[in-house]
């Protein structure tokens, strides 16, 4: 793998495969040595032009399990913010000599160009670009999933019928594009529930069903219910009229959960907001999976790591 | 290009029984004793020797086997397509155990310089011991098989085809004339 | 006028007939067939056809205040290799084109630079800003003669304020160019509205953002009585509602861009900065509506809305980009794939969509004519059964932000006559000095 810029350039074979690499690497986690060598004398920079310390600290977790040198690059307070270029940012990495670029970006496709630009040799992660895609996140999804539901005989399977509803603002989210393209590629159906304003302009090529009622979808006995992080800012743009007004018609509340069917996982990318789109019951709940979320970030990073930095480039 | 069988299917199972019985010798029993297979093929054959020690002493406790993958250890993973790794399933502690790596075929030895460094992240046996089933030479690191099934002296363009039952359906240790077209088994490509 | 004199012999005119051109004193002194001038330089146009010099409508040269993306002297050679005897610069230069002064200013560099005629269009609101009207009646009645009048790259959204305008160019029978684009339907767009855009996470241009503009424009128009001209028409919708309003009587004229002829949403999936317009590159289905509507009259020209820009401006992430691209030096070539080549135009349709009509529109004399005796010298030939791998060699203005590179792309213009001289010959652009000694001994340096 060159690059890991998308899921849905990603086939089955690819995201199976690197599900099960991050399996193995999930059990890095409960060795008496909780690293491996195999990224050693590689450099990775965590190059992060949107606040988003979550990602980056997964990330360099990530990497340093593998053993790789990390670089920090935060915009904020960088020459980036004083008016820098991508393309001479990207080409002082490259002097560097990063082998691997983690790159959080707020326009969509800055990633791709990055990666087509020939600024630069090294692999690129898309840890997120604007309001496109965001794809290891649905990748730690899948696994999060994969794992609730076949536990320790996950390796080497899909999520054929399995029945996922997203709920909330679609039309901003790159962790819906990429659980979209990802879900389905992987064999489980998409349920988007938004309010009408919060769905994107055209969905009818999307392999997903869109919907505006939540309490119809929870009634639908969903295997997983993920929650989008709704921003404030949407309120001024006026999507929505105000937070209680989305709470009552698109949050997961204490009377939605309790009506969830019994096998029904509750997922959230984080961070939440409590009391407006997911109870804190729910949230807390067994059935929730937030905190493996963010412990399995961690090795799907890694297997996404070790499968563009190991290996011959011109192989590749 | 010839394909001369070296090794059948009884002559392997009488290989792994003699390793069997050495290796009990060698640890005075079945005693703290751990197998750990080299995947793909050392897996099987990990197995097999764990099962043939419970036969030989079926009075001592079960003996602990699993799989120790390598790759993520290998020294040439820059150099070759990615690899996709394999489980690696270690039966409890090993600190203070004899730990028996498996292998199918012992060749520059640079696997067993993997296995190594991954066992070590385990933790810390008292003693490690190498069995392979075939030892075909060319060595590039100083590292010896205790328990070998077969010596066979080849040619580095030769190569050595395992076949397990486990993984292949069928069973028998082969060497041909060094093709270059691929099809081999991972015991031949083993670097 | 040039002491230049050209023999054309045999060119085949856009109506099929072939004749002779003898191009003396900066007009046409003779047609017909065996003519013979033992002082002309004879260029041989078998195959060729001799087209009225084109007149753009819509170009940027950036000068004053941008030239490093382009000086008047650079796009006017632009212009020159793609076939074209006149522009018409836009106003958002730096200083804006608001006032008498700064639109004589890009006058006279048009001028001195000698390629083509510079027509500045003069801008409807002070600083482009959409606030009050700029002095349209003194950029009128200046040296300049503006009677186009565009606030090109913003849309007059105001509609008190656009009322205004098109009423007071009545005045001096000028026509506001409107840049249709509803601002509050577009904070922060990024490319067509649609289910590319939903794909690739950028923010949508919808169709209705234009479309609204130009319906409420066109009743504007028809309430004041006036004339609108309607700028880069790109949708489906739009071309419908310029229908409508025509079959209602109203005095409006639509361009089209030659990239919004050829390309469509799609070139953005690999979010190539290149690709990025205003407005955006639409679906097929507008693609083809726009050639529709050239086709049966509903729009009136192409203009090409040449727009260069640094290559800092495109090399970068999509967001940051500027929207625009080159279009002088390749316009006539994809007109030619695009509603050529299709059926859609044959040449003397051509003639009237880059020449005729666009020199009416912006009340332009000496340009648009007929190639026969007593028309002015302004013409280009052209090669229609040449192809070409369309490169960076190709491109003689500052901008290297086109579309086409690496495309073929049939035709290609071999010589261009402007008053008389040649400005390109055998498909190389003359140098300045050159340009220069031509018209050493034109009177003045007028513009007429």
């Amino acid at each position: 793998m060159r690059h890991l810029l998308s899921t849905k350039s990603l086939s089955r074979v690819e995201a199976i495969t690197l599900l099960d690499i991050a399996e193995d690497m999930a059990d890095v986690a409960n060795r008496e040595v909780k690293k491996l060598p195999t990224l050693r004398g590689k450099t990775v920079v965590n190059l992060f032009f949107e606040d988003s310390t979550r990602t980056r600290i997964s990330f360099e977790a990530a990497a340093k399990r593998l053993s790789a040198d990390v670089i920090n690059f935060s915009a904020k307070g960088s020459s980036v913010s004083k008016g820098e270029s991508l393309k001479d940012t990207a080409q002082t990495l490259a002097a560097m000599g990063a082998d691997g670029v983690v790159i959080r970006h707020p326009a969509s496709g800055a990633p791709q160009v990055l990666a087509g630009s020939g600024w630069i040799d090294a692999g690129i992660i898309n840890a997120g670009d604007g309001t496109h895609e965001h794809p290891t996140q649905a990748l730690l999804d899948a696994f999060t999933i994969r794992r609730r539901l076949h536990g320790t005989a996950s390796r080497g399977r899909g999520l054929d019928g399995v029945t996922v509803t997203i709920v909330g603002d679609i039309l901003h989210s790159r962790v819906a594009r990429s659980n979209l393209w990802l879900l389905d590629t992987l064999g489980a159906h998409v349920t988007f529930i938004a309010p009408p304003t919060l769905v994107p302009a055209d969905t009818s090529a999307w392999p997903a069903t869109i919907g505006y009622d939540l309490d119809a979808a929870i009634d639908a006995g969903p295997d997983v219910v993920m929650m989008l992080r709704i921003q404030a800012e949407r309120m001024n743009a006026a999507f929505f009229p105000n937070s209680r007004e989305y709470s009552r018609r698109w949050g997961l509340d204490d009377e939605r959960f309790s009506r969830l069917s019994s096998h029904s996982i509750v997922m959230h990318p984080g961070p939440m907001n409590r009391g407006l789109e997911i109870s804190s019951a729910a949230a807390d709940s067994d059935r929730s999976t937030v905190r493996e979320q963010v412990a399995n970030g961690v090795s799907v990073r890694m297997a996404a790591l070790y499968l563009l930095l190991s290996g011959d480039r011109e192989d590749s | 290009m010839t394909e001369r069988t070296v090794l059948t299917q009884a002559d392997i199972t009488r290989a792994l029984t003699r390793i069997s019985h050495e290796i009990l010798e060698s640890n005075r029993g079945a005693e703290n004793l751990v197998i750990l297979g080299i995947p793909t093929r050392g897996v099987a054959l990990a197995k097999r020797i764990a099962e043939i020690i419970q036969r030989i002493e079926p009075a001592s406790a079960a003996v602990r086997v699993g799989s120790l993958d390598v790759t993520m250890y290998r020294d040439d993973l820059a150099h070759t397509r990615t690899r996709t790794p394999a489980p690696t399933q270690v039966p409890g502690s090993i600190d203070g155990a004899t730990v028996v790596l498996v292998d199918d075929v012992l060749y520059s030895g640079r696997t067993i310089r993997a296995a190594l460094d991954a066992l070590g992240d385990h933790g810390r046996p008292s003693v490690v011991r190498l069995a392979v089933l075939v030892d075909r030479g060319h060595r590039e690191l100083p590292i010896r098989a205790d328990f070998v099934g077969k010596n066979l002296p080849s040619a580095s363009h030769e190569r050595i085809n395992v076949h397990v039952t486990e993984v292949d359906g069928d069973e028998f240790v082969s060497i041909d004339g060094g093709s270059i077209d691929g099809g081999s088994t991972d015991g031949g490509t083993e670097s | 006028m040039s002491s230049e004199r050209y023999l054309v012999r045999g060119a085949q005119l856009s109506d099929g007939t072939t004749t002779d051109l003898l191009l003396a004193d900066g007009v046409i002194t003779g047609t017909g067939t065996k003519l013979s001038d033992a002082g002309a330089t004879v260029i041989d146009a078998d195959g060729l056809i001799a087209l009225p010099g084109l007149v753009d409508l819509h170009t940027h040269l950036r000068e004053p205040g941008y030239e490093q993306s382009e000086t008047v002297l650079t796009g006017s050679q632009a212009a020159a290799i793609g076939g074209f005897t006149t522009v018409f610069a836009m106003a958002n230069t730096s200083p804006v084109q608001d006032t008498a002064g700064v639109v004589e200013q890009v006058l006279a560099l048009g001028e001195s630079a000698g390629y083509v005629t510079v027509q500045p269009i003069g801008a409807v609101t002070v600083g482009l800003e959409g606030v009050r009207l700029a002095e349209l009646g003194a950029m009128a009645a200046s040296r300049a003669n503006v009677r186009v009048f565009s606030d090109d790259g913003f849309c007059v959204s105001d509609p008190l304020l656009m009322r205004r305008a098109l009423e007071y160019v009545k005045a001096f029978d000028g026509v506001v160019a409107q840049h249709s684009q509803e601002p509050r339907l577009t904070v922060g767009a990024q490319m067509n509205e649609g289910a590319l855009s939903s794909e690739l996470g950028l923010t949508g241009w919808p169709a209705v953002a234009e479309e609204s503009i130009i319906a409420r424009d066109v009743l504007l128009a028809e309430h004041v009585g006036s004339r609108l001209h309607v700028c880069h028409l790109s949708t489906a919708g739009a071309v419908d509602v310029v229908r409508w309003a025509k079959a209602r009587g109203i005095n409006v004229t639509a361009e089209v861009t030659p990239h919004h002829l050829l390309l469509t949403e799609e070139l953005v999936a690999g979010y190539d900065a290149r690709y990025k317009v205003n407005p955006p590159l639409r679906r097929r289905e507008d693609v083809e509506a726009l050639r529709q509507g050239l086709a049966d009259g509903t729009i009136d020209i192409i203009a090409t809305d040449h727009a260069p820009h640094p290559v800092e401006s495109k090399d970068c992430e999509w967001d940051a980009a500027a929207n625009g691209m080159v279009g002088l030096e390749s316009a006539l070539s994809v007109a030619h794939a695009a509603v050529v080549e299709t059926g859609f135009l044959n040449w003397k349709d051509l003639v009237r969509v880059m020449s005729t009509t666009p020199a009416r529109i912006g009340r332009i004399q000496g340009q648009g004519q007929q190639l026969a005796v007593g028309a002015p010298a302004e013409l280009t030939l052209y090669d229609p059964s040449a192809r070409r791998v369309f490169g960076r060699a190709n491109l003689m203005g500052k901008g290297v932000n086109s579309p086409y590179l690496e495309m073929t792309l049939p035709g290609q213009v071999l010589a261009t006559f402007h008053r008389g001289y040649a400005t390109v010959l055998d498909g190389v652009l003359r140098s300045t000095a050159q340009i220069d000694a031509a018209r050493a001994d034109l009177v003045g340096g007028s513009n007429e």
